[in-house]
């Protein structure tokens, strides 16, 4: 199994600044914006960036986790099902703009079922999607990003390994990975 | 592991505790669902579910209609008083007609112990038992336990004591797998005719005045005197029952701790509860009600999606 950083803790540190920034510059005061995490790995994301977001517009932005296990399209296509994360959203999102948030931006099968499982709880006003890597040519639907940590061209057969601190991990670090 | 180890929810007896800690974990999932502005998620669209009821039930066939229907499967309704039953079909012909329209689940309850076992033996489709006579009755004693999960921050280690007509229960039997496997301690408690023999090999206690039960356990899962499963007598009166096992608000105020109040429904006023007891802030019997619906989505979603 061959492993090769994408980023790492430092670089990761820029990127997330510089995802802070753009942010920044859509949403201003970020008055009538919420974030939603994807579970269960896109929420500890979200939490960083929301954290950051704190000390840089000296607010807080609502944070909700967003589970989509019950939207899925694969349910009953696969040998066991997926298991459900927690889904919690104290807020209303009518008529807000949404910030989604995942780590890994792969086929765009779950950002379809986040998409649907969102909707049941409101009509936002507009709905935006961020993640950290974005897998280039591996989409099976017409999804992109709109705020991109970084563009990672991979086969299928790879693998993005995200490793964060608020996961239990010694370091934040990305990792590519050839399975043999 | 997000799989159950059974591809049938027959009983509480084949399910393991991690069986068991997985529907819970999922039913707290679907609770959330429930309380949703929009109740009502896509996972089980392309699935068809027969509800087959031989017996009468309201509150679980209502219950698990509602949980297939926040699921968006396809339902189908049978009971027997209005069906080709009547006319001396057999229990696998009627079953297999209705798995020849394309069925993938079956939800049965069936006055006869070990119903759903042979059927599970004979056909395809997902089976979940919805009682089976006197024997089990697993969605109801796993809505119990996660009530009391939810209630009381855990089942394990809790003192429950499940009161009433214990022989004729199928609820009690199911219960008492549950709570077990869970590390519960389990008594049971009901006039000396009304406790089947032996029942203490299956490791829990016995007890027969009531007063004894309520100053020992956290919880207190009041069953129903089963009139219609009785052939003969068990005790002089439903009167002199009321008398001696009928639990009061009083009885349980004048207790030197708090215990939580449940009965499986439905409720016979003023026998086994008196409506005040049955309406005090000790009762979870409605939440019990709500779980229903959380716990048994999370057992069709299990099963359906092992496939």
């Amino acid at each position: 199994m061959q492993k090769k950083i994408v980023l790492d803790s430092q670089l990761l540190d820029i990127t997330l600044n510089r995802l802070c920034q753009q942010l920044i510059e859509a949403h201003h005061d970020f008055s009538e914006t919420v974030i939603l995490g994807l579970q269960p790995r896109g929420i500890f994301l979200a939490e960083l960036i929301h954290a950051k977001l704190k000390t840089l517009v000296k607010k807080q932005i609502p944070l909700g986790y967003l589970d989509a296990t019950f939207h899925r399209d694969d349910f009953r296509r696969r040998d066991v099902p997926a298991k459900a994360s927690e889904t919690r959203i104290p807020f209303a999102i009518e008529n807000k703009n949404v910030v989604l948030i995942d780590d890994v931006l792969f086929t765009g099968r779950t950002v379809r079922a986040a998409l649907d499982a969102m909707i049941a709880f409101g009509r936002p006003a507009k709905v935006e999607l961020l993640v950290l890597v974005d897998r280039t040519s591996t989409r099976d639907l017409p999804i992109s990003a709109d705020y991109v940590g970084k563009y990672v061209d991979t086969l299928e057969s790879q693998k993005i390994l995200v490793e964060l601190v608020a996961q239990g991990h010694k370091q934040n670090k990305i990792w590519l990975i050839n399975k043999d | 592991m997000s799989k159950l180890s059974q591809r049938h929810l027959l009983g509480i007896k084949n399910l393991t505790r991690q069986d068991i800690e997985l529907i819970f974990e999922t039913a707290d999932n679907f609770k959330e669902v429930i309380n949703r502005p929009i109740k009502k998620v896509p996972s089980l669209r392309d699935v068809t579910i027969a509800n087959i009821f031989f017996e009468n039930s309201t509150r679980t066939r209502l219950s698990f209609e509602l949980a297939e229907k926040r699921l968006s499967a396809d339902v189908i309704n049978f009971s027997t008083s209005n069906s080709s039953v009547k006319k001396g079909e057999t229990l696998l012909d009627t079953v297999n007609n209705i798995l020849a329209m394309k069925v993938d689940m079956v939800v049965m309850r069936h006055a006869s112990v070990g119903a759903p076992h042979f059927l599970s033996k004979h056909i395809k489709a997902n089976i979940v038992n919805a009682g089976d006579g006197t024997h089990e009755h697993p969605t109801q004693a796993l809505l119990d336990a996660f009530s009391i999960r939810e209630k009381l921050g855990g089942v394990e280690g809790k003192k429950i004591a499940i009161i009433g007509d214990i022989l004729h229960s199928r609820v009690a039997l199911s219960n008492i797998f549950a709570l077990k496997k869970l590390g519960a301690e389990v008594m049971v408690c009901g006039p000396p005719t009304l406790i089947p023999k032996f029942i203490s090999s299956l490791g829990v206690k016995v007890e027969w005045e009531v007063q004894k039960a309520l100053e020992w356990c956290d919880v207190a899962n009041v069953l129903r005197i089963q009139l219609e499963r009785q052939q003969i007598k068990y005790f002089p009166s439903l009167r002199e029952y009321s008398l001696y096992y009928g639990i009061t608000k009083k009885t349980l105020d004048d207790l030197k701790k708090e215990i939580v109040l449940m009965h499986p429904g439905p409720i016979n006023r003023g026998v086994e509860l008196t409506s005040d007891a049955a309406d005090s802030h000790h009762s979870i019997i409605l939440d019990q009600v709500e779980n229903g619906v959380a716990v048994r989505m999370a057992v069709l979603y299990l099963l359906a999606g092992a496939n």
